[in-house]
């Protein structure tokens, strides 16, 4: 396969995940900000921002300083196709890429993505916006949903969609650990003093932001605890949203696209994945929390990053001298 | 409905009607059409008219059109009716478009070798060298199997006599075969009975027969040779026919940053590292091609390409250089080719063409411009062309300063009356001008689909078909019969 194409691929995937990523949270935040706690709808919007990974670069994302006037900042937030927070530049930046391989991915999957395209550009979509938010978001999410799985059904299961794995795990695995590394260490702080309802919320939302809240309650009931919610997210080897299950999903993806042909990954590689994994299977929560679980999250991130350096220089931007040599 | 009362404004003069005889009799070969036509309520003819434009839409077949800004991708505008062409007429376009492209393909050999034909004094020594596609680099150059144009869509127009005749050989980069393979798929869903009641000649196996021509020019000891098609990129106005024919190929879609040279060997960087490439079928311009040879400036091609292709280690194709049999100068002596190489009269004829380098010729064009159509030799696609009876006094002038400063760019033809065929505007047919685009391909023999495509111009009384100016295309039948 085409570096180029397998690229093109990988990034699609990626801002489809990111633009999945944060509809949710949004409308996570958004439901918060309904409940008058005290934490003040700023400092959520802030939370929001840096969860998102968006607090540390203004001139790419203006306006994404909170103002006070949210339904403008959510219209922004989703809509504001020059502003590479939004979900409107992450599809945009997804359909770029799928059309640059139209050749490599089916009609369904042109067709599909196409029509989401259009939808957030459609009039429709920002009246339906101002009418209900909720459903508005609901019907992007949908939307994703759809591709990914005419993507399942109607690609052949080659490299082309290993490297989609590829980029929608890694988005994953490193979205949740921004999130959860935000997130942390307010939920420790609060466990002690308050007993109300808000906590639940605050917990349901944390879930939520991850789609995982029917599934936490299958495994662990819907007795919330914030040590249980990092066990889940962080190590359960069975919930697609889980980071754990996501890095197994890493590395399948990169097994797979070897035994398709790809470059055999350099034993460096391997082991940058291999760690990951191991620390993700090989740790209980007790000895996290034991220890710095904010380190802990970072750590994760930072080698997210290196997975993603080490699949360009595999597979997309490898030197031409070290390739003739082989 | 009669089926009299399905023409609109339908007028008939001395241009050749595709569907009707001066006397306003139909054609026998359009009457099944016509027939159908009137037995369908409008309704049910505007919902076929309605799902076919959908299904264009839905699978994204469009062009970009260049200059504008926003919503540059635009959906080819697509005509109901097909156009219809008798076994009898196609057999003669078939043989004369053969003998033409070998007679070019022998043209082409020639110069870039020992340029008989020159010396020879048949063409004009300096009309050759003065060519802004002459390439010489090519010179001495072995191409494989000496083909050199094995792509190939040649233009014909049809004149008031009913005769076809060559307007312009396409030998670089020629485009719009996608639209008349999806066109095709189109119809038969639109109209499956009339398709099959007519008895029509597939096309659909034209993907086919271009990877087999790639395949037959690969370079020797290449026996698995791997194939690509190089685009310039997403931003080409035919982006979506490259991608087409991948796919239709099972070959990849490389762009020139995909592929790297190293010891006259062309790779492309795939997920496995460097593959190498053994025939490009090339629809990027000689210009932009290879930035060591051509254009420096270029980002399209890949660095290091011709010489990789002088090395006969990879095959490209159009070969570079074949710009230069399609120059509309040159064109004037495609005939005298004809009859040079291969001691043959002419089956398809040419438009009568003035060669504004010559004075006589010149005073005599500059004195009728309203009357002629001038256009500049090294352009395609209806750019740089100036229709001298639909023109202002402003644009003659602007074109007679362009002709004095530089004659050598330019050439003149009588303005066609080319035929019409009928078309659905509205709920009426009405005539528009048509054209003819067939695709020609060379490997190991000349081989045409049936047909082509159909250019419409689908303005009233505008004689532009090119898709970039407001034309469309219909569905062209070639009938067994």
């Amino acid at each position: 396969m085409l570096s180029r194409v397998a690229d093109s691929l990988y990034w699609m995937s990626r801002y489809l995940e990111r633009a999945e990523n944060t509809v949710r949270q949004l409308d996570v935040t958004m439901g918060l900000m309904l409940d008058t706690t005290g934490t003040s709808a700023e400092t959520r919007w802030q939370r929001l921002m840096a969860s998102l990974g968006k607090s540390g670069s203004p001139e790419k994302t203006p306006g994404m300083e909170w103002n006070g006037d949210l339904d403008a900042m959510a219209r922004t937030l989703v809509f504001d196709s020059l502003n590479h927070a939004s979900v409107t530049f992450c599809i945009n930046g997804a359909r770029e890429n799928a059309r640059q391989v139209r050749e490599e991915i089916s009609s369904e999957q042109w067709q599909r993505l196409n029509r989401l395209f259009h939808q957030m550009h459609s009039q429709h979509a920002q009246a339906q916006f101002r009418s209900s938010i909720n459903d508005s978001l609901a019907s992007v999410v949908d939307g994703i949903h759809l591709f990914k799985g005419v993507s399942d059904t109607t690609m052949i299961h080659g490299q082309g969609w290993q490297f989609i794995r590829l980029g929608r795990y890694l988005e994953r695995s490193y979205a949740t650990a921004t999130l959860l590394e935000v997130y942390q260490a307010d939920m420790f702080q609060e466990r002690e003093q308050d007993h109300s309802g808000y906590q639940y919320l605050e917990l349901v939302g944390l879930l939520r932001c991850c789609t995982s809240f029917e599934a936490y309650c299958q495994v662990y009931t819907a007795d919330l605890s914030p040590d249980r919610i990092l066990e889940f997210l962080l190590l359960n080897r069975d919930f697609p949203h889980a980071i754990r299950y996501c890095v197994d999903g890493i590395r399948d993806a990169i097994d797979a696209i070897q035994r398709n042909g790809g470059r055999r990954p350099p034993e460096e590689f391997t082991a940058v994945i291999g760690r990951l994994h191991a620390m993700l299977t090989y740790t209980t929560v007790g000895e996290i929390l034991a220890g710095e679980p904010g380190a802990f999250l970072h750590s994760i991130r930072e080698q997210c990053m290196r997975i993603h350096e080490f699949i360009y220089r595999n597979y997309v931007q490898y030197s031409i001298q070290s390739a003739l040599a082989t | 409905m009669e089926v009299d009362s399905l023409f609109g404004d339908y007028p008939l003069d001395q241009a050749f009607d595709e569907m009707r005889e001066p006397g306003g009799a139909l054609r026998p070969h359009y009457r099944a059409l016509a027939e159908t036509l009137a037995r369908l309520p409008q309704e049910e003819l505007q919902r076929r008219k309605q799902s076919a434009e959908l299904s264009f839409l839905t699978q994204g077949i469009t062009f970009t059109v260049y200059g504008r800004d926003e919503g540059t991708e635009r959906i080819f505008p697509y005509d109901l009716l097909p156009r219809l062409i008798t076994a009898q007429e196609w057999d003669r376009i078939e043989r004369g478009l053969t003998q033409r492209i070998t007679a070019l393909n022998l043209f082409l050999r020639d110069v870039y070798s020992d340029a008989k034909i020159l010396r020879d004094k048949v063409i004009p020594r300096e009309l050759v060298y003065s060519c802004k596609h002459y390439r010489r680099q090519m010179r001495g150059l072995q191409v494989p199997r000496n083909v050199y144009i094995a792509v190939v869509g040649s233009d014909l127009l049809r004149l008031n006599t009913g005769e076809y005749v060559v307007l312009e050989d396409n030998l670089r980069v020629p485009s719009g075969v996608s639209y008349m393979l999806t066109n095709r798929r189109v119809m038969k869903r639109t109209f499956p009975q009339l398709f099959h009641s007519y008895g029509v000649r597939p096309i659909e196996h034209y993907s086919q027969l271009l990877l087999a021509t790639l395949r037959s020019l690969a370079p020797e000891g290449r026996p698995e040779p791997n194939i690509v098609l190089l685009t310039p990129g997403v931003f080409n106005s035919a982006y979506f026919e490259h991608t087409y024919l991948a796919r239709q190929m099972g070959i990849d879609l490389v762009e020139g940053r995909d592929l790297v040279t190293h010891d006259n060997i062309v790779y492309m960087r795939t997920t496995d590292g460097l593959k190498r490439v053994d025939v490009i079928y090339r629809r990027v311009d000689d210009d932009f091609s290879d930035p060591l040879i051509f254009r420096s400036d270029s980002s399209l091609g890949c660095g290091g390409l011709f010489n990789a292709y002088r090395a006969g280690n990879v095959t490209v194709t159009n070969a570079f250089g074949t710009g230069l049999a399609d120059d509309k100068a040159v064109y004037a002596y495609v005939p005298d080719m004809i009859t040079y190489y291969l001691k043959e009269d002419p089956i398809l004829p040419n438009v009568k063409t003035f060669l504004l380098s010559d004075d006589k010729q010149r005073q005599h064009v500059l004195a009728n411009l309203d009357k002629l159509v001038v256009k500049a030799v090294g352009e395609s696609g209806g750019y740089g062309m100036l229709i001298g009876p639909q023109s202002t006094a402003r644009q003659r002038e602007e074109f007679a300063r362009q002709i004095e400063a530089n004659p050598r760019n330019y050439i003149a033809q009588p303005t066609l009356d080319f035929s019409r065929a009928p078309c659905l505007i509205g709920n009426h047919l009405e005539p528009r001008h048509v054209d003819l685009r067939p695709y020609i391909l060379f490997g190991e023999k000349v081989n045409i689909v049936p047909g082509g495509l159909t250019r419409v111009a689908l303005e009233k009384g505008s004689l532009v078909v090119n898709s970039s100016q407001g034309g469309g295309s219909k569905d062209t039948w070639v009938l067994e019969q």
